[in-house]
């Protein structure tokens, strides 16, 4: 990349970052909160002590798991919206798998919980794969529908068979789980907080995908099957099974964030566990340009956003909902800018525009020096 | 109960709730047909139904308040337009990869309405909605005058704009010209016709008759406002589209396909036959996964250039 590329694609996502903020800020004015305001208490009030920095990486761990499926699927030409349901189908395994047996040592216990939950995700989402290279059913259709039928099935789950058994002794109701034994429990990585080894995990999975993607003959078929399907079938890949890989993966990716939640933060399945990590996971790896070296910072900078948003939802009245507009935003400006990033002749237009600019700027200087 | 009831309750229950289904497809198809894929019509819906909602919600009690619901789907109308324009800028003039902008689309719209509905009523309250029009003489045929001629007006909107819109996409020359960009920009471009003209207008009309479609659920099928009201409906009516292979006619059929298997199990609730309640929610959407493979083949009947942005200056 030459430093006019570099330089372009910086004003571009300088760009899209204003334009975003600028629009979101026209809706908080509308409801009567200070723009300013809010987005300081976003950006700064969730970093302000160790505790908020460790909320923000619990909040990014799934960001970036799932986020990290999503890249794979989207590299791959195969839109995985799906991920919302997959880590629902992820909590239900690895929850099912943890109170299967419970006397089992840790060693065993974890692995298998984990794996659990991952392949629980694999299938959701290998059935929309599926569907896509078999039936030619439209994934982001069909995701979608998986993601409402997850939801029905998820509830159905918790408030049946999965049932906390003392929920119906003192008649609560709360539809919850079992507490998970505690040799399932991810290990605290700082005493106090929250943050656990899942973090460790996320962070060895993005370096993995890394290797995958562009290290491996099946990343790099994938990536030529998400490029131009039409050549990579000329080119002897078979598109539509990895097709189902890279979905079979995402969902993979999605279930083990699912399995994580359960296992390091709430020690059960309980409602709203997912709490939109599979929406904003998209959002995450758009932004993170679709590489686990961008997604990594975009993971943690969403956690900023959404830890951010519950707080402005307690002081500023601002609801948390707000969130959605945001990613919404964001994501319209990110596919836009993208026509402007593969666009020569826009870039070429920019670089006259900042000739012509700095050129006049600088006679400007000149004159005004004289 | 004898099985005519039964089917005179189920059908009875079908029409209405096919009509949000169908004022969405129908507009879908418009977008479809000149080539864009809008997946945002579940949010547009979402806006829709808020504002359906929010306007007689505010004027209520006061001298407009006779006037509320017609105010209310001129403002669902307004606010799909202009969310159709938002989604031509980025899909037309920007040429975005229309999958993903349709999510966002979404993502905005259904978060903007709980916000606003957040802030500015809080809690679950309703509304006085539209009332049922029997019309006089055809509402008193047997059978046929409940399920057809004892709804409110917007439902025999609906059911009229079915032949309208085939009307409009056929026979006019404007219907001429959608076809053309969403089967052969570059050949239309070339006759002199506008594409992304064209496209604007039409996403313009389409959002417009999904807001309509929300309007609908709000004031007239749950008389209320929740963030889940629409529930997917949007992503249902693109699924029509595909089903009722790009026709007006085949999308009503859709349209009553769905909403009697809904009706059909609500019915089978009231006569007792048990399940659990989850499974007959999900029975929808199970649906269309069902519809979209079998619905594979009509592919080629439908718009060529579906999900292709038209930039004039691209060479071959």
């Amino acid at each position: 990349m030459n430093k006019n590329k570099v330089l372009y694609s910086g004003a571009i996502i300088l760009a899209v970052t204003l334009t975003a903020a600028l629009l979101v800020a026209l809706v908080l004015f509308a409801i009567g909160a200070s723009p300013l305001e809010t987005y300081k208490t976003i950006l700064t009030g969730p970093l302000s002590d160790l505790f908020g920095v460790t909320e923000v990486l619990v909040r990014s761990v799934p960001l970036l798991l799932v986020g990290l499926g999503i890249a794979i699927s989207f590299r791959s030409g195969i839109l995985n919206i799906g991920a919302e349901g997959q880590i629902q189908m992820g909590v239900i395994a690895s929850t099912a798998m943890a109170l299967a047996m419970p006397h089992a040592p840790k060693a065993i216990l974890l692995p298998a919980t984990l794996m659990a939950g991952a392949l629980a995700g694999a299938l959701w989402g290998g059935i929309a794969g599926w569907l896509k290279a078999r039936l030619q059913v439209n994934e982001i259709l069909s995701t979608v529908m998986l993601n409402y039928i997850a939801a029905q099935v998820y509830t159905f789950m918790l408030r049946g068979p999965m049932l906390d058994p003392t929920e119906l002794e003192t008649g609560s109701g709360t539809p919850q789980s079992m507490r998970l034994p505690e040799s399932v429990f991810l290990d605290q990585l700082i005493p106090g907080t929250r943050i656990h080894a899942g973090l460790i995990l996320a962070l060895v999975a993005a370096v993995l995908v890394w290797m995958l993607l562009w290290k491996t003959t099946l990343g790099y078929r994938m990536r030529a099957a998400g490029a131009g399907a039409k050549a990579a079938r000329y080119a002897g890949v078979p598109v539509e099974r990895y097709l189902i890989v890279a979905m079979l993966l995402a969902g993979g990716f999605a279930g083990l964030a699912g399995a994580v939640e359960v296992t390091g933060v709430h020690h059960r399945a309980i409602e709203g566990i997912s709490s939109g990590y599979g929406f904003a996971g998209i959002v995450v790896a758009l932004f993170g340009a679709l590489h686990p070296g961008g997604i990594v910072p975009s993971a943690v900078f969403f956690g900023v956003l959404l830890i951010g948003a519950d707080m402005t939802q307690r002081s500023a009245a601002v609801p948390a909902n707000m969130v959605l507009v945001l990613q919404g935003v964001i994501i319209l400006s990110i596919v836009s800018a993208q026509s402007f990033l593969r666009n020569p002749y826009a870039q070429e237009r920019f670089f006259r525009w900042l000739a012509r600019f700095s050129a006049a700027s600088t006679k400007a200087g000149k004159g005004a020096k004289s | 109960m004898s099985g005519g009831l039964m089917l005179y309750n189920v059908l009875c229950l079908a029409v209405p709730f096919s009509v949000a289904l169908l004022l969405a497809a129908l507009g879908e198809n418009f977008n479809q047909r000149a080539g864009v894929f809008n997946l945002g019509c579940d949010g547009i819906m979402c806006m829709g139904a808020f504002l359906g909602f929010m306007v007689p919600f505010t004027l209520k009690g006061g001298p407009w308040a006779a006037y509320g619901n017609l105010l209310g789907i001129g403002a669902a109308l307004a606010v799909g337009a202009a969310m159709g324009v938002v989604f031509a800028l980025v899909t037309v003039t920007f040429r975005a990869s229309q999958g993903i902008a349709g999510i966002g689309l979404q993502m905005l719209g259904w978060g903007l309405a709980g916000t606003l509905f957040r802030h500015f009523v809080g809690g679950v309250t309703g509304v006085e909605g539209m009332a049922a029009i029997a019309i006089p003489g055809l509402s008193r045929i047997p059978f046929l005058g409940g399920v057809l001629f004892n709804h409110n007006a917007l439902t025999y909107t609906a059911l009229l704009l079915v032949p309208a819109c085939w009307f409009l996409l056929y026979k006019t020359p404007w219907g001429l010209k959608v076809r053309a960009v969403g089967t052969h920009p570059r050949a239309a471009d070339t006759m002199g016709i506008h594409v992304d003209r064209i496209r604007y207008q039409a996403l313009m009309l389409g959002g417009a008759m999904a807001g309509l479609a929300g309007a609908y659920l709000s004031l007239c099928q749950a008389k209320m406002f929740s963030d889940d009201l629409v529930a997917g409906r949007g992503f249902i009516a693109v699924a029509l589209v595909y089903f009722g292979r790009w026709s007006p006619l085949g999308i009503l059929g859709g349209a009553l396909l769905f909403s009697i298997a809904q009706s059909f199990q609500l019915s089978m609730q009231v006569w007792g036959i048990k399940f659990p309640y989850e499974f007959a929610v999900m029975l929808p959407y199970v649906l269309v996964i069902v519809v979209l493979a079998v619905a594979r083949k009509a592919r080629q009947l439908g718009p060529t250039d579906l999900g292709k942005p038209y930039n004039r200056e691209m060479r071959f």
